[in-house]
């Protein structure tokens, strides 16, 4: 068994974004709602070669605040793209022989239409004028993208937390596009505990002065403390209690003994601090309100009937995942996917995955994961191809 | 296949939903898969062979048995294989139990801890018994509740679990002929029954 390590396999190299717009006034993208939004762009990045039956095709779903830009540099090699450990020659997302195409989402603001985009009705960013979408209207638009690609049927989706919401939400509404499906440390519905975190967030945003109601663009200042405070909060449930505690325990940021003070101390204080802060250079506080929102909402399966009904014609092959110690969407939650799942007669294989880091786990390079995402999609293109 | 896994399949109707609980790495569903039309899904604990299971394209579940069968639904399945796997369980019966609710039938073998051959070590060698199919040490076995075919099939008269069919297996594993019913307990190495709620 091939076994992909980041010493012994390979990097795409140095790669580009593309944009494309895929709905425009003539052919609008039309939602869940029925709000409309055109012209939609998507940010987009491809590694490997379609082979030639299309059938070799893997669509990287990224999570809450993840971007196009999955795999290998924009130039300088030591920055690499957010799953450039899992995507690459010799690797379990190999692009020796897979085609990867990733997509930022709708309501991001990392190349696609979102928020922050301008409203062709008034030449101004949307701000809260974009309209409210779901999971759904996320994969509307990655089938789009893929239609352009030229890709009829996908070996598989791919993606962890609100990406492998979309993984699944794929398999449901277009089983026949989709060969398989690999939610990582997802959730078909959120927890009250889960909603309150996201809601403690939205707060933090909305009620920093700057907001404006979402109209800062144009007012030289932005909810940068709502923003930051809302990105830290959310990294302390990424991580685990363990896995914090063996990266900064108790220890005090650049000395020995506490300074017994109110500003930052601990390593710890430190660290999220600059998670807080590096974050504000790369996202827009609207399209975090979107996003965030559109997990709370996510509900595939509101009762069994409705379960049953949607996964009728599902034959998409699933790979539910989860992490031990993940307790933003812990094991409990992919349990219930996989439940869902085998009562409908949807075939699924499901790992929990040991690993001491948390719901950031899917992003690591964790051998048993990887091995396991390896072996699963080897299997799938050989089914895929007859190679 | 081993040929014990070739009994099993046997009793497995063509086109059954199959759950195959300690599937190892996933050979027999992959058979009953392939080449009887079957629908399965194995339950496994073993990394190394839920790793089998996946480069098979055979959906399994890594989970432990004896933790119960919480993701499984009452009835879900035509049939659940318990294959040589009951004796290796903390909670035999509560296990059997688990069986006969997932599935509408079962399929159960055991390794026969009333063999001749195992009586035989116990009696004149004073040794713990051991066989082609029981061949680890004592100190270190997975099969911490062996039972005799005779145990066994008390157990599913208690259980009101109906045996619809029994197959003999030799020490290879293999259909056994001949004996009579009355030494089967001596005579075969273990048993495959085909079981249904009654």
């Amino acid at each position: 068994m091939a076994t992909a390590t980041e010493s012994a396999a390979g990097s795409v190299g140095l790669v580009g974004t593309t944009r494309v717009v895929l709905f425009d006034e003539a052919s609008p993208l039309v939602l869940d709602s029925g709000a409309t939004v055109a012209p939609v762009e998507v940010a987009y990045e491809t590694y490997g070669k379609l082979d030639a039956r299309g059938a070799n095709a893997v669509f990287i779903c990224h999570a809450l605040t993840g971007d196009a830009h999955a795999a290998g540099h924009h130039g300088d090699p030591t920055h690499r793209g957010w799953w450039d450990n899992l995507i690459g020659p010799g690797k379990p997302l190999d692009t020796e022989s897979y085609f990867v195409v990733c997509a930022n989402l709708l309501g991001g603001c990392q190349g696609t239409t979102g928020p922050s985009s301008p409203d062709p009705v008034t030449g101004r960013p949307y701000g809260l004028r974009f309209p409210l979408f779901t999971v759904s209207d996320l994969v509307r638009v990655h089938r789009a993208l893929a239609r352009h690609l030229g890709i009829e049927r996908l070996l598989a989706a791919i993606g962890g937390s609100l990406g492998g919401m979309q993984a699944l939400q794929w398999a449901i509404d277009a089983p026949e596009e989709l060969a398989t499906a690999i939610p990582v440390c997802a959730s078909a519905r959120l927890s009250a505990q889960n909603i309150a975190f996201s809601a403690v967030a939205r707060e933090a945003i909305m009620r920093d002065p700057d907001f404006a109601d979402g109209d800062y663009y144009d007012t030289g200042r932005r909810p940068d403390v709502g923003l930051s405070v809302a990105r830290m909060m959310a990294h302390i449930t990424y991580l685990s209690e363990r896995g914090m505690g063996e990266k900064f325990g108790r220890r005090i940021q650049g000395g020995d003994e506490p300074r017994f003070g109110l500003e930052v101390d601990f390593q710890v204080e430190s660290y999220l601090q600059y998670q807080g802060e590096s974050f504000l250079k790369r996202f827009d506080a609207n399209s975090y309100l979107y996003l965030s929102r559109v997990m709370d909402y996510f509900d595939p399966f509101p009762d069994p009937g409705e379960a049953a009904r949607r996964l009728a014609d599902v034959h998409t092959r699933f790979l539910v995942l989860s992490f031990d110690t993940d307790w933003r969407f812990d094991t409990a939650h992919s349990r219930e996917i996989v439940r869902t799942l085998i009562a409908n007669d949807v075939p699924v294989t499901f790992r929990e995955i040991a690993s001491p880091h948390g719901h950031d786990s899917f992003l690591l390079a964790v051998p048993e994961y990887h091995r396991t995402i390896a072996a699963f999609l080897r299997r799938a293109y050989r089914d895929a191809t007859g190679r | 296949m081993r040929p014990d896994l070739d009994v099993v399949a046997g009793l497995v109707p063509p086109g059954s939903r199959v759950l195959d609980l300690g599937c190892g790495d996933g050979t027999l569903l992959e058979h009953l898969m392939r080449d009887r039309g079957c629908a399965g899904m194995g339950v496994e604990i073993r990394a190394d062979d839920v790793l089998g299971c996946i480069e098979r394209g055979v959906p399994v579940i890594e989970s432990d048995i004896d933790e119960g069968l919480a993701d499984f639904g009452d009835g879900t399945f035509d049939l659940v294989v318990l294959s040589q796997t009951l004796q290796a369980t903390r909670h035999p019966l509560e296990v059997l139990r688990e069986v006969m609710r997932v599935g509408r039938e079962g399929i159960v073998s055991i390794p026969n801890f009333g063999h001749w051959r195992l009586r035989a070590d116990l009696v004149f060698r004073g040794r713990m018994p051991s066989s082609p199919a029981l061949p680890h040490a004592w100190y270190d076995t997975p099969n911490i509740h062996l039972a005799t075919i005779a145990d066994l099939e008390r157990l599913f008269a208690r259980e009101r679990i109906a045996v619809r069919r029994r197959v003999l297996l030799s020490l290879d594993g293999r259909p056994l002929r001949g004996p009579g019913a009355a030494w089967a307990n001596l005579i075969a190495a273990g048993a495959a029954y085909a079981l249904a709620r009654s």
